[in-house]
């Protein structure tokens, strides 16, 4: 009896393993094995903020491509990069870290609060209904779809103002916030040293009057920073002054001349006057 | 009685404002007229800051096939051409015209006698409602010409005037059916005479028995010379005023997807378009007041209303005796499908039906529970459809699985989340992930 | 102002009202039940009720960390459908180990109301059928206002003198005396206006056919649940019983017996009709009911336990899913 059923068991057994060997065999797919120990370095997050579907995806593409030039991982950033290209013995493109930042402050006692959103929480959803809670139309939801996005947990809602805020030690760059922004108030900028930054925390395209009513902190567009800036910076574009992130020098001049308070430096020492 | 097949809820029909006859708004110090109250590309500005305007001209053309044109509802100087931002903060180009006196341009009768006689061509009709921007006014803001002209592979065989007045609250078809039933039933056979046509179904829901009898009684007077109209009571029903659905329930049948509703050899006009068609055509008068229903269970004054296009709402509701205390939502057109509204400071146009107020407590919604899996949105989805699904799948953007599901028949009439007891936001996601696939298989028809 | 997606009307409807009507409806089953089995049927239900909320409240709290749901009186109908389906002279720490394992593990495991796939309470009831099948199958016989509990007078159901005879062996039945036995068994099989009243021996809640008709009655009424399931189950036991009592009128009971005893109409009316486990269509609801009916039958006749009905919900439970995706309900584009 027992003898009888480990019998059967073993040759069910063989007959399995050849029959897998053999179809194996037939349905083996080629691939090229430096797929596999590309995708082993990169940080298989499946952002898609490197602009292919997933870490899988960006390795193929790194594994075809004749150079580097264009492809980043932007999560990995160029010591991921210059592995890469040590596996695929080409040289890595150089690349800029970059980090998220939320072009509005989003501050309900800075802007006058009209109504109150009662559907589902979902910025895409209140967006096709209405421009938000406060008057200003091109304010930030706060329903956090940027939040939803993000894979590293670098956002978050601030519970005392409804802002959003990132953490720069955990944002990556990786840019998936700004696509799932619909407001387009999430902005991708050079990261420096000690997470210092200074950009125009808003987006308001109204002219000077309409935006100064609809948000005390709104940029009017009066391009006096443009003149302060030394370095060419500077651009206002339909009412709205925009800081070309990569001439910038943290200079600070542009954010002691705006008239309010729209230009923000932040992670500075505190100047004691 | 008749009502179509599959779905439907019966929310209280509230229609507190049946009995009470239009009355006119005063013509405001300053109109403001967008150039965007209809489906498809802005009309085109042909006036210029500072010109003298008259009520009825034309101050817009159409900016493509699928528009239509803009006309003054005032007499005065055009003051300003600006985005204006609505009640919702979206930015529309508008004309601002500063009222001066009211004076029509020549050849406009904006007497109320009857003109039952008319002599044009099909063409020549046309022609007049193309040029008097008419476009549906049951909400969709489709020009109407465009619907008078179906594809060659079309064959027209049905006028169906949808009469139903299905949302709750609102009841200006209803009084315009009382008021202007010989006005509606001339129309009616212009817009026979236009589509070549003889056969054509007036549907009205059955909680309008006055206005049926009315309609049915002067029926002998206009089924003359061929003509075969006739009135259908529909058993109560929302969303019977749907256009698949009213379709079905009135010839039993259906808009396939994705196809237009033409191809079942119906075309469908709103009564108030009727009404806006027999004006244009026999008293040369454009589109430029609209009957707009102001109500709300603690409303001091609720009724019916005629105001000119560019007249802040806010104008009718405090004639209706303004907001009343502890109004929680201002709608602009039903509780079923209307949009909620930020303020009133904004203008009557050819999409605005009705004001309706809510109280606060009806006005929240309910906390939102765990699915119960209990089927009810599935029982009431007149199109058939899955909304418990699909609004997961919209939530998890799992759009091809949406496709699969034929997320793109959904009509957004809100039946789903009505009858949810877990007070979900159903539709709210639904119709995030409709227009999320309807881009993507555009985009891949494009291709 | 508050500005919110069409649309905004609401149904008057919410999860407590809907598990409200089901509390009303079972109220003629349940003054019924202590009617027969007084004392017994009051202490296992309130104790049933009792711990079903409370594990709730205490698993929601401590263990989830979540708002807690009791409000939406879905422990209670968990509870007293437990209740229901216990003989009323259990010990009451077996019922409430039922009740823990009914909320612990048949509801809120799985994520709380809606998305558990077997009905809770049957969950609890077949877990104590298998742990403790020698106290699950002895039940009180029916005395009007009983005060005893754990020492009440126990005697047989019907279900279990159709088993008996269901058993039967074809060859003996020729032989006189096991055929005098089957007519004997036979008799034994209550009347119907014994089983209409409940007059039987059983589970607390599943004895008086007329309550628990009265209540269907009123779920109907309400718009709580559709007719599809309990018509469908009821249908197709009633057909698929007929010819079997037609061909052996000696061993097999006559259909409308087999509806009116067991917990066929409780199972029917109140447990396969919950609206987390059954499907979201009415076709798939009837092919459910065929399900859950066949099931029944095979297991009553042929099984080796005397009931079938909770296992039949549970296979049924499990199929759910696979119903639901295949079962579409009919598209208005495709009428």
């Amino acid at each position: 009896m027992v003898l009888s059923s480990v019998l059967v068991l073993t040759i069910i057994g063989l007959v399995s393993a050849v029959l897998l060997y053999f179809l194996l065999q037939k349905f083996k797919v080629e691939e090229d094995p430096r797929i596999d120990q590309v995708q082993e370095v990169l940080p298989g997050a499946n952002c898609g903020g490197c602009g292919s579907a997933g870490c899988r995806n960006f390795a193929e593409r790194c594994v075809k491509a004749d150079s580097l030039e264009g492809l980043n991982c932007p999560v990995g950033g160029a010591e991921t990069m210059k592995k890469v290209g040590g596996i695929l013995g080409l040289a890595a493109a150089e690349s800029t870290p970059m980090v998220a930042v939320v072009k509005c402050q989003t501050v309900c006692n800075e802007r006058p609060v009209t109504s109150k959103y009662d559907g589902a929480l979902n910025c895409h959803i209140s967006q096709t209904l209405f421009t938000g809670e406060s008057t200003c139309p091109y304010s930030c939801l706060g329903y956090g779809d940027c939040v939803n996005a993000c894979k590293f947990g670098a956002l978050s809602i601030s519970p005392k103002t409804g802002s959003i805020v990132v953490d720069p030690d955990k944002c990556t760059g990786c840019g998936s916030c700004v696509k799932a922004c619909p407001k387009h108030i999430m902005e991708l900028r050079k990261k420096w040293p000690k997470n210092r930054q200074i950009y125009v925390k808003c987006t308001n395209e109204d002219k000077g009057g309409i935006a100064r009513k609809d948000c005390a902190t709104a940029c009017i567009g009066c391009s006096k920073c443009v003149k302060e800036c030394q370095f060419e910076a500077i651009t206002v574009t339909n009412n709205l002054a925009h800081i070309d992130t990569m001439k910038c020098r943290l200079c600070r001049k542009c954010v002691a001349v705006c008239p309010t308070g729209a230009i923000v430096a932040e992670n500075f020492p505190k100047i004691n006057n | 009685m008749k009502t179509f097949r599959l779905g439907g809820v019966h929310p209280h029909d509230n229609k507190i404002t049946a009995a009470v006859p239009f009355r006119k708004v005063p013509v405001p110090e300053e109109v403001t007229i967008p150039l965007d109250q209809h489906i498809g590309a802005p009309a085109t500005v042909c006036i210029a800051v500072g010109d003298k305007v008259k009520a009825g001209q034309t101050i817009g053309n159409p900016g493509g096939f699928v528009s239509a044109a803009v006309h003054s509802s005032v007499s005065g100087t055009v003051k300003r051409i600006d985005r204006v931002r609505d009640a919702w903060g979206v930015y529309h180009p508008c004309v601002i015209i500063t009222v001066e006196g009211d004076e029509w341009l020549e050849g406009i009768d904006t007497s109320d006698t009857l003109v039952k006689e008319c002599a044009l061509e099909p063409k020549e009709i046309l022609d007049k409602i193309t040029a008097s921007g008419i476009v549906g006014l049951g909400g969709a803001c489709f020009p109407t010409q465009v619907k008078l002209m179906p594809p060659k592979d079309c064959k027209i065989d049905t006028l169906i005037v949808n009469a139903v007045e299905c949302e709750p609250y609102l009841t200006h078809n209803h009084r315009l059916m009382l008021e202007k039933g010989d006005e509606i039933m001339v129309g009616v056979q212009i817009l026979l005479k236009a589509l070549g046509i003889k056969k054509a179904i007036i549907g009205v829901e059955n909680n309008k028995r006055d206005a049926i009898e009315h309609l049915q009684s002067l029926l002998p007077t206009y089924n003359i010379s061929g003509y075969d109209i006739e009135v259908t009571p529909l058993k109560l029903k929302y969303p019977q005023g749907g256009e698949k659905q009213l379709i079905q329930a009135l010839t039993g049948r259906v808009v396939r997807s994705g196809a237009i509703p033409a191809a079942t050899g119906a075309v469908v006009q709103n009564v108030a378009t009727v009404f806006a068609v027999y004006e244009a055509v026999q008293k040369n008068k454009p589109i430029t007041e609209i009957a707009l229903t102001v109500s709300g269970k603690r409303v001091a004054n609720p009724g019916n209303f005629i105001l000119r296009i560019g007249t802040p709402l806010s104008a009718a509701v405090d004639m209706a005796g303004g907001i009343p205390d502890g109004t929680g939502k201002l709608i602009c057109g039903g509780p079923m499908m209307g949009r909620s509204m930020v303020h009133l400071n904004t203008p009557a146009n050819k999409r605005t039906s009705a004001v309706v107020m809510l109280d606060e407590s009806e006005a929240v919604r309910g906390k939102v529970e765990n699915c119960i899996r209990c089927g009810k949105c599935v029982e009431a989805c007149p199109m058939g459809l899955e909304p418990y699904l699909l609004s997961k799948m919209s939530k998890m953007e799992m759009y091809d699985e949406a496709e699969q599901h034929q997320i793109f028949d959904c009509i957004e009439c809100g039946c789903c989340a009505f009858s949810c007891p877990s007070n979900r936001p159903l539709l709210d996601y639904v119709r995030l992930g409709k227009a999320q696939v309807m881009s993507i298989m555009k985009s891949r028809n494009n291709k | 102002m508050y500005i919110s997606p069409s649309p905004h009307t609401h149904a008057n409807v919410s999860v407590q009202k809907c598990m409200r009507n089901v509390l009303i409806a079972l109220l003629p089953a349940y003054i019924a039940s202590l009617y027969y089995f007084g004392i017994g049927a009051l202490v296992v239900s309130l104790i049933s009720v009792a711990s079903c909320v409370i594990f709730e409240f205490l698993i929601t709290k401590y263990l989830l960390k979540r708002e807690n749901t009791i409000s939406d009186l879905s422990a209670v109908v968990t509870g007293l459908l437990l209740a229901f389906n216990l003989p009323s002279n259990l010990p009451w720490w077996i019922v409430v180990l039922g009740a823990l394992f009914a909320i612990g593990i048949g509801k809120m495991a799985f994520g709380g109301l809606g998305n558990n796939p077997f009905n809770p309470a049957l969950v609890g009831r077949v877990f104590l059928l298998i742990s403790f099948p020698a106290q699950m199958t002895t039940w009180p016989r029916p005395i009007p206002f009983n005060t005893a509990y754990l020492d009440a007078e126990t005697g047989a159901t019907p279900l279990s003198y159709m088993k008996e005879l269901a058993q039967l062996d074809v060859d003996t039945t020729s032989s006189a005396t096991a055929l005098r036995n089957a007519a004997s068994t036979l008799e034994s099989v209550p009347d119907y206006l014994h089983l209409l009243t409940g007059n039987i021996g059983g589970s607390m809640g599943e004895v008086c056919a007329v309550a628990l008709i009265i209540g269907f009655i009123y779920l109907l009424c309400t718009k709580t649940i559709t007719w599809h399931i309990p018509v469908s189950i009821l249908a197709t036991v009633a057909l698929f019983t007929w010819p079997l009592h037609a061909c052996n009128p000696l061993t097999m009971v006559d259909p409308l017996t087999q509806i009116l005893t067991g917990g066929l109409l409780l199972g029917s009316i109140f447990m396969a009709t919950d609206y987390a486990t059954s499907p979201m269509t009415h076709c798939g609801q009837i092919i459910y009911g065929i399900g859950i009916g066949v099931i029944t039958v095979v297991i009553r006749t042929w099984g080796s336990y005397p009931e079938g009905m909770s296992f039949a919900i549970l296979i049924m439970n499990g199929i759910t899913p696979l119903i639901n995706h295949y079962v579409r309900p009919k598209q208005f584009s495709k009428l």
